[in-house]
């Protein structure tokens, strides 16, 4: 009954908001259900494994460039979308692997400031790529990305049902609510797996894990893979939608972003984890209607928003871990965790 | 060979302020097993708070010289006390908890000081106004600048006083005592809390002349410019031999060293593939490298999980 | 070539590990049989505890080979030793505290399983039929040690003598053929302590070897079938309770006799 009911909610809310606010809220939906989608890839690194990935951006960002360069004009390539995604997903696992390789048999801080590093250093490779051969174009970016296409419809035109319109951001909405749910049934069914156990037990007390047969590294390099494919399916998405990738959409920020909605949904909770990128994805625009507050009412824009957004997440971050570790909407085991 | 002599020079002044930054690191991590995220943008909030005082100090008229060492002063008591507030509010409180928690507040809080900074000094870059005049020797083909110099003697100074200070006062007995294992320590009488305190706020004083000593090198300062220094003074305490002092300065000063001359010769090297915009990667390299081929550093040792 | 001297379940010669200065382990030699309880005795600082962390893999040794039914056993690889038929509980008991007491034992199923990301993801039939039966598996592992009934129980809410026994469930559903219990009855009073004994005889009865440390030397010359006793890092003695009791170098290492 209730899931009828959510069902109905999550079929006509793009219509009803596009009708109501304008075309600009329901992309600022698809962002919202992008930014889940990543947040669940996130949680099975951080949440299940217990691992700390700040650098998660840069395997959002391995699978745009992924895309973009096999779907545009720059190298004149035009794979499809079904090739398109499992190669960023491929592509971006490999980096997990290879960066995760050296590190996870270390002391979990290491992997920390790795990700961390290694987050930058993509960008530096994605500006700096564009001489002597010309890979990325550099700070430009890739444009004129193809739509995103299943089979011979184009999500990247308007497309009518019946007397229905479906504009494009409802279309992309659609497309990204399957992968979302699709993401929530896989998440779920990982958890609650041999593997997911496996994971937990590491989380708990590795050395007793190790004790009895667990493969640790081999583990913990699992869950950092299958979280950079989400990310780099995601990052696929992403530049299908978008239409144009650059170096700019992948700073330190919005890793920082993904790890506070995954800590303030509730890690390991995929409830909490989606609450947590919906509020997350939602609060910016809030604050950004907030900084026309301040014009108003104030006459000049005392403090930038995306500078008071930055602030308000590393406040989040603190606050949280010091006042409710375990998140909004707590997993179970973590609750006991962070209080035992 | 000029040009190879002239990047040791840069590397070596370079690899000074990464050993500074990188003890901060080091001592923490001894004791805390913790990465303290938030120390690059310690030293971020020393190097705008001395720009700020030399500026306002100069305006009125100082002498530059005593400007700076003012602006110093005032950048480590800053800092120092930023360290103490960093360890009593976000580490403190999460010391019992799982090994996640503190990461996560310290990568908050490096986001919070970061924005922070940004209202307070702006987004742009600031000049760092020239306090040295801008002289140099010119000795066998290779220029050394006032500044490099400065900064090469001052560290060498700090790095000599700290060594003194861990190896022979009370203080750095308990601080050593405390590494070794913190119960023990407590139980020997030793205020560990405080030792702890004292790691964060000697680190700091540290960052904070670090920070001077950056922006006073390129001439800018910037509220981001703590990020990427944090991570290769991290890399240089991980090169060294994380939790081990001498392996700091050695981690930092071969770092230094590997960055210039990698910079220099990359361009090179690679048939102009890669250019020295790419200097930024080779710390990263670098840590990765150590990870793979030899985790526990240049000088330290193993350490023994406890069962 | 039939493999060599299978009498011995386990046969360690000339262990030895240093921390820093110190010997832990000074040339460790000794055999344990199939079928028997064995118990590791000495007096503290002996070595007893480190010597577990080499046999499975914890610490790695400086010297020494381990041979595991006739075979080398991989040293410094917990994983692997646990797959290869070893499997031990904590002295200071180290359970997954905030998983509940079923889902401990199902991780020791771990070793023993295969299914893997792909058969999570689409649920296949034959992932479906593993999770089954080592959900099936772990409960009847809970009734043999005896807590059936608190399966479903957090971990760290269980009492310290139950504690103890999930830890043993969960080392048992590795399957092992030996399984390493370090000071199983530390804590516990004559009635549970009598009551362990009766399952770490059945245990063995059902075909698997146990080696245990423990301090109380009675309970241990009641329960074991051979002793073997550390000192200074160095098996001193080895035998029966009866021999062992007799004999003088391991009276001199108890009481100290001669010491000064």
């Amino acid at each position: 009954m209730l899931l009828g009911a959510a069902a109905v909610l999550l079929l006509v809310l793009p219509f009803v908001t596009d009708a109501a606010l304008g075309h600009g809220w329901v992309r600022i939906l698809d962002f919202a259900l992008l930014y889940v989608l990543l947040a669940l890839g996130l949680n099975i690194v951080v949440g299940y494994a217990g691992l700390l990935d700040l650098g998660y951006v840069a395997f959002f960002a391995v699978g745009a460039y992924c895309y973009a360069l096999l779907a545009s004009p720059h190298f004149d390539l035009h794979w499809p979308l079904w090739a398109l995604l499992p190669a960023g997903a491929l592509l971006a696992a490999s980096f997990g692997v290879l960066l995760g390789t050296p590190t996870l048999g270390l002391r979990g801080d290491y992997l920390a400031i790795v990700t961390l590093g290694f987050g930058e250093i993509i960008r530096i490779f994605l500006n700096n790529l564009n001489t002597p051969v010309n890979i990325t174009n550099g700070p430009q970016g890739v444009s004129l990305i193809d739509p995103l296409r299943i089979g011979p419809w184009s999500l990247g035109q308007v497309h009518h049902l019946g007397g229905l319109e479906i504009p494009i951001v409802v279309n992309i909405y659609f497309l990204f609510l399957v992968g979302v749910l699709l993401a929530i049934v896989l998440s779920r069914r990982l958890e609650h797996s041999r593997i997911g156990r496996a994971w937990a037990a590491i989380r708990e007390d590795e050395v007793a894990a190790a004790s009895m047969g667990l493969h640790t590294r081999n583990l913990k390099l699992l869950a950092f893979a299958m979280g950079a494919s989400f990310g780099g399916l995601s990052g696929g998405l992403f530049a299908g939608f978008q239409g144009f990738v650059s170096p700019e959409s992948f700073t330190l920020q919005e890793s920082v972003m993904i790890l506070c909605m995954v800590v303030l949904g509730g890690m390991g909770n995929i409830a909490g984890v989606v609450l947590g990128a919906v509020l997350l994805s939602v609060l910016p625009e809030a604050l950004r209607a907030a900084g026309g507050l301040q014009q108003d009412l104030l006459g000049r824009v005392w403090v930038d928003p995306s500078n008071l957004r930055l602030l308000l997440f590393g406040l989040a971050l603190v606050l949280m871990m010091l006042l409710r570790p375990e998140g909004l909407l707590p997993a179970r085991a973590r609750q006991r965790e962070l209080h035992g | 060979m000029d040009t190879f002599l002239q990047q040791l020079i840069n590397g070596i002044t370079l690899g000074s302020i990464y050993a500074l930054v990188a003890l901060g690191y080091t001592m923490v991590y001894g004791i805390l097993e913790l990465i303290n995220f938030a120390h690059g943008e310690v030293l971020m909030v020393g190097a705008l708070v001395a720009l700020t005082v030399i500026q306002g100090l100069t305006g009125w008229g100082w002498p530059a010289p005593l400007a700076v060492l003012v602006a110093v002063l005032a950048a480590m008591v800053v800092c120092m006390t930023l360290g103490l507030a960093i360890e009593r509010v976000a580490y403190r409180p999460l010391r019992r908890a799982p090994k996640l928690a503190p990461l996560i507040t310290a990568i908050g809080l490096s986001i919070v000081l970061q924005q922070v900074a940004a209202l307070i000094w702006g987004r742009g870059y600031l000049s760092f106004p020239a306090v040295l005049p801008p002289v140099s020797v010119v000795w066998g083909g290779v220029i050394i600048t006032a500044i490099q110099g400065a900064i090469i003697v001052l560290a060498a100074l700090i790095m000599a006083g700290l060594l003194v200070l861990v190896q022979k006062t009370a203080l750095g007995r308990a601080m050593r005592a405390t590494a070794q294992n913190p119960a023990v320590a407590q139980l020997m009488g030793v205020n560990t809390d405080r030792i702890i305190a004292w790691t964060f706020v000697i680190g700091s004083g540290l960052a904070a002349v670090a920070g001077v000593m950056v922006a006073a090198y390129y001439g800018v300062g910037n509220y981001t410019m703590g990020f990427m220094l944090g991570l290769k003074a991290f890399t240089a305490a991980v090169l060294g031999g994380i939790g081990n002092l001498a392996g700091a300065m050695l981690g930092g000063l071969l770092l230094g060293v590997v960055e210039a001359l990698g910079a220099g010769y990359i361009g090179d090297l690679t048939g102009d593939f890669f250019g020295s915009n790419y200097k930024d990667v080779f710390a990263f390299m670098v840590l990765i490298g150590v990870l793979v081929f030899h985790p526990n550093g240049l000088l330290g040792s193993r350490a023994r999980e406890k069962v | 070539m039939v493999r060599g001297q299978a009498s011995f379940l386990l046969e360690a010669a000339g262990i030895g590990k240093r921390f820093g200065g110190l010997r832990a382990l000074n040339g460790v030699s000794l055999a344990l049989q199939p079928d028997t309880i064995t118990g590791l005795i000495g007096p503290n600082g002996a070595g007893k505890t480190t010597f577990f962390n080499v046999l499975t893999g914890i610490y790695r040794p400086d010297e020494g080979t381990l041979l595991f039914e006739g075979q080398p056993l991989p040293m410094g690889q917990p994983h692997e030793v646990a797959a290869r038929g070893i499997a031990r509980t904590f002295q200071n008991i180290r359970l997954f505290a905030n998983m509940s007491v079923l889902e401990n034992v199902m991780v020791g199923r771990h070793v023993r399983t295969r299914a893997g990301v792909l058969g999570a993801l689409f649920q296949t039939g034959a992932t479906r039929h593993e999770e089954d039966t080592i959900l099936t598996r772990a409960r009847e592992l809970l009734d043999y040690v005896g807590i059936g009934t608190q399966g479903e129980r957090i971990a760290n809410t269980l009492s310290y003598g139950d504690q103890r026994r999930l830890e043993i469930a969960r080392a048992l559903a590795t399957d092992p053929r030996l399984l390493a219990l370090d000071e199983p009855a530390a804590g516990m009073n004559a009635a549970e302590r009598a009551r362990l004994g009766d399952l770490i005889r059945r245990i063995r009865t059902d075909g698997t070897a146990v080696l245990l440390i423990e301090h109380d030397v009675k309970w241990v010359m009641q329960l074991c079938d051979r002793i073997s006793v550390l000192d200074y890092g160095e098996c001193i003695a080895e035998g029966t309770p009866q021999a062992v009791q007799n004999d003088p170098k391991v009276i001199e290492a108890y009481l100290g006799v001669g010491a000064t």
